[in-house]
């Protein structure tokens, strides 16, 4: 019996795991083309939240969930072409400092317009509610969050691993200089890449709207659990982003059952752990431009 | 042409005229209120309450003459963490030569900024933390408390639950967060369910900064009990009710600490079970409805506790300094120590208990109303009956002198 209970933590951990991917994975895929790290992308992530709802108002949550990715990715678009572009090949600490001041001005637009108080937000009624499958319990509404990230997750790889436009960007991340040698130009790519991260962020807003509290410092809050992610799978790779989200989430699960004090620390202590022995992270690439 | 004469005596009038306000100025100084309570972090939804309130108190105040003829300066600042609060509050003593110190809703904050005002010898309004061992074991005799202690919030949803038989022989799970606070109120529920029959059957502890509940559901479907019972607070509380309400959980859901902020922010439908409360905007006194009216029109929307308590704060320092005609900590020591009486805009009048100084007022009880009941999204909250009943001591509810290490 006790076996079976921490086996509902593992898959349930695995759930969670899904939806930290939305944002890892974005954050993941514009440091590996563009040698960012986006500190704005919880902002992104908020954005979402806050347009979702303020879209399902008036059009309902079905809307808000579908709408609210679009606008915040052409959010995207103006961030990249008028911010990101002009530090690709900036040292780190100029991109750094830029999108954390960004961050620190989303956070205080937001309180602005939306005023510091939590905004509610509920989930159609339809949602709510658990199924049972066999002795698991599963939460309708994330069943429903973890066919969307999978059906996110499977158009990513198949854009990047088998369309054109995805041998570009791997060949970006490599070998940039090659691929301007070839008289490709990296840059609408890079918009692409930063619209594709910065609109997942917005989706996983939307979608955590009616599960967690909408505040103006969520997007802080959901970022340092991001970046755990992507440092633990390893900056710049797609399945070691994956791996890693479900690993947080099934060892907070795990130490939820056992030492449940301990639940939100374990995902530091996983990071410090793969770092000891990998410190390229679990599946980490050896990207030349960063050596 | 304007000789070298006329330009001195010129200068001089004007040096005069400058220099006059300034002296007359200087007799009718502002009084000046430091006020620190958090406005980011997992409380900082709160602390926007209070801002609100303290100012429509001091604007009111400040039309209506002032106190002594002086102007209240309200200066609020973010206190962040019980470091900086700490910091702040030495700073505003130092260098902003405030009066007095106001504030607060962060425990951990709340007793650092204590400490600072003992080491000080100067007086701190404690307004909104609700940790017993501020008012118990850690208090000390230059601070007062006004919002009710952790005790209080188990004896006002506690009776509601046991009257509804949720206590008496039932199953009760915890979940506790793991702060000063959340350790506080776990305590004072599990006596509360000890000396009324009920079993804790588990009870978890919870980083401040949880933000998924799902692992925890889980433990509490497998330990089946009959009551979940929550001591969490700020952001905590709002993230626990709406996963509960996600995964739909049969048991019943009951809670000693929610803010009217943290219900608001739940979202429609999502909120169920008993919880306590020390002000609510339905409260049908005079005092209450004028402020109410009087903060819907400011603000759109109705005051939240943090609003009141804070209001009803500044008015009770405005009434000591006025009585006792002077801004000195032991004179105003003094007078809260008289038992002096306080209208909190409820039914009974308040007044701070001389041996520990905690202000003495009613609780409420409040569940969900029904699904269509609600006027609009600020509606859906169903206040009980003030606790205790108007023939019991209003002290009945706070922790005895027996079961209070304060030694002021």
């Amino acid at each position: 019996m006790q076996l079976l209970f921490l086996l509902e933590q593992v898959v349930n951990g695995l759930v969670l795991g899904g939806y930290y991917l939305l944002i890892a994975l974005g954050l993941s895929l514009i440091f590996s083309v563009g040698g960012v790290v986006n500190l704005a992308h919880g902002a992104f992530y908020a954005l979402g939240a806050y347009v979702s709802l303020e879209i399902a108002r008036r059009l309902g949550f079905g809307a808000g969930v579908a709408l609210s990715p679009v606008v915040v990715a052409l959010l995207g678009i103006a961030f990249e072409r008028f911010i990101l572009r002009r530090f690709y090949t900036a040292d780190p600490i100029l991109s750094l400092l830029v999108t954390f001041g960004l961050a620190l001005v989303a956070e205080q637009a937001i309180r602005i317009a939306w005023g510091a108080a939590p905004l509610p937000a509920s989930m159609p009624q339809a949602f709510k509610g658990a199924v049972v499958l066999g002795d698991f319990l599963f939460s309708k509404y994330r069943l429903f969050l973890l066919a969307v990230v999978a059906t996110v997750l499977a158009g990513i790889w198949l854009l990047l691993n088998k369309t054109a436009f995805g041998r570009v960007v791997r060949a970006g991340i490599q070998r940039p200089d090659m691929v301007a040698a070839l008289g490709i130009r990296l840059q609408p790519y890079m918009t692409t890449i930063v619209m594709l991260g910065v609109g997942m962020a917005a989706l996983g807003g939307a979608l955590f709207a009616p599960i967690v509290i909408v505040h103006p410092a969520m997007g802080a809050e959901i970022l340092t659990v991001a970046f755990v992610v992507v440092v633990i799978g390893g900056l710049g790779s797609f399945w070691g982003v994956v791996l890693a989200a479900l690993l947080v989430g099934v060892v907070r699960g795990i130490t939820t059952h056992f030492v449940p004090a301990a639940s939100e620390a374990s995902m530091y202590l996983l990071m410090f752990l793969v770092l000891m022995f990998r410190p390229r992270g679990l599946l980490g690439e050896r990207i030349e431009k960063f050596e | 042409m304007t000789t070298r004469r006329e330009l001195l005596k010129a200068g001089t009038a004007g040096a005069l005229a400058l220099g006059f306000p300034a002296i007359v100025k200087a007799q009718s100084a502002a009084i000046k209120i430091g006020h620190l309570t958090p406005m980011t972090g997992f409380l900082g939804a709160l602390g926007v309450y209070a801002v609100k309130g303290i100012q429509i108190a001091a604007e009111e105040i400040n039309a209506a003459g002032g106190v002594m003829g002086r102007k209240l300066d309200v200066m609020s600042e973010d206190s962040v963490n019980p470091a900086t609060a700490s910091t702040k509050a030495q700073r505003m003593f130092e260098q902003d030569k405030v009066d007095v110190l106001m504030g607060e809703i962060n425990s951990a904050s709340a007793k650092t900024i204590m400490q600072v005002a003992d080491r000080n010898k100067r007086l701190f309004m404690q307004i909104g933390a609700r940790s017993d061992v501020l008012r118990g074991k850690d208090c000390n005799r230059y601070t007062f408390h006004v919002d009710i202690p952790v005790t209080v919030m188990v004896n006002a949803a506690g009776q509601a639950l046991a009257r509804e038989g949720y206590i008496k022989g039932k199953k009760i799970y915890f979940l506790t967060s793991d702060y000063l606070f959340g350790h506080d109120l776990a305590k004072a529920a599990k006596a509360f369910c000890a000396a009324n029959g009920g079993t804790v059957v588990g009870d978890e502890l919870t980083a401040t900064d949880t933000t998924d509940f799902s692992p925890f559901l889980l433990k509490i479907r497998q330990a089946k009990p009959d009551l979940v019972a929550t001591n969490l607070g700020g952001n905590q509380v709002t993230n626990f009710v709406k996963q509960y309400a996600e995964f739909g959980l049969p048991f019943q859901v009951a809670g000693f600490n929610l803010n009217t902020a943290d219900a608001w922010a739940a979202g429609d439908g999502n909120l169920a079970g008993i919880w306590p409360t020390v002000w609510h905007h339905e409260l049908d006194t005079p005092g209450s409805k004028a402020f109410v009216a009087k903060f819907r029109k400011i603000h759109g929307q109705p005051p939240e506790n943090h609003a009141w308590i804070e209001y009803v704060s500044l008015k009770v320092m405005a009434q000591a300094m006025n009585e006792t005609k002077s801004v000195d900590t032991e004179k105003l020591i003094k007078y809260f120590e008289s038992g002096a009486q306080f209208d909190l805009l409820k039914k009974r009048n308040g007044y701070f208990r001389s041996w520990d100084h905690q202000m003495i007022q009613e609780a409420y009880p409040f569940s969900v109303k029904p699904k269509g009941q609600a006027k609009d999204k600020w509606d859906f909250l169903k206040f009980g009956a003030a606790v205790p009943a108007p023939d019991q001591p209003l002290e009945s509810i706070n922790p005895p002198k027996s079961a209070n290490a304060c030694v002021l």
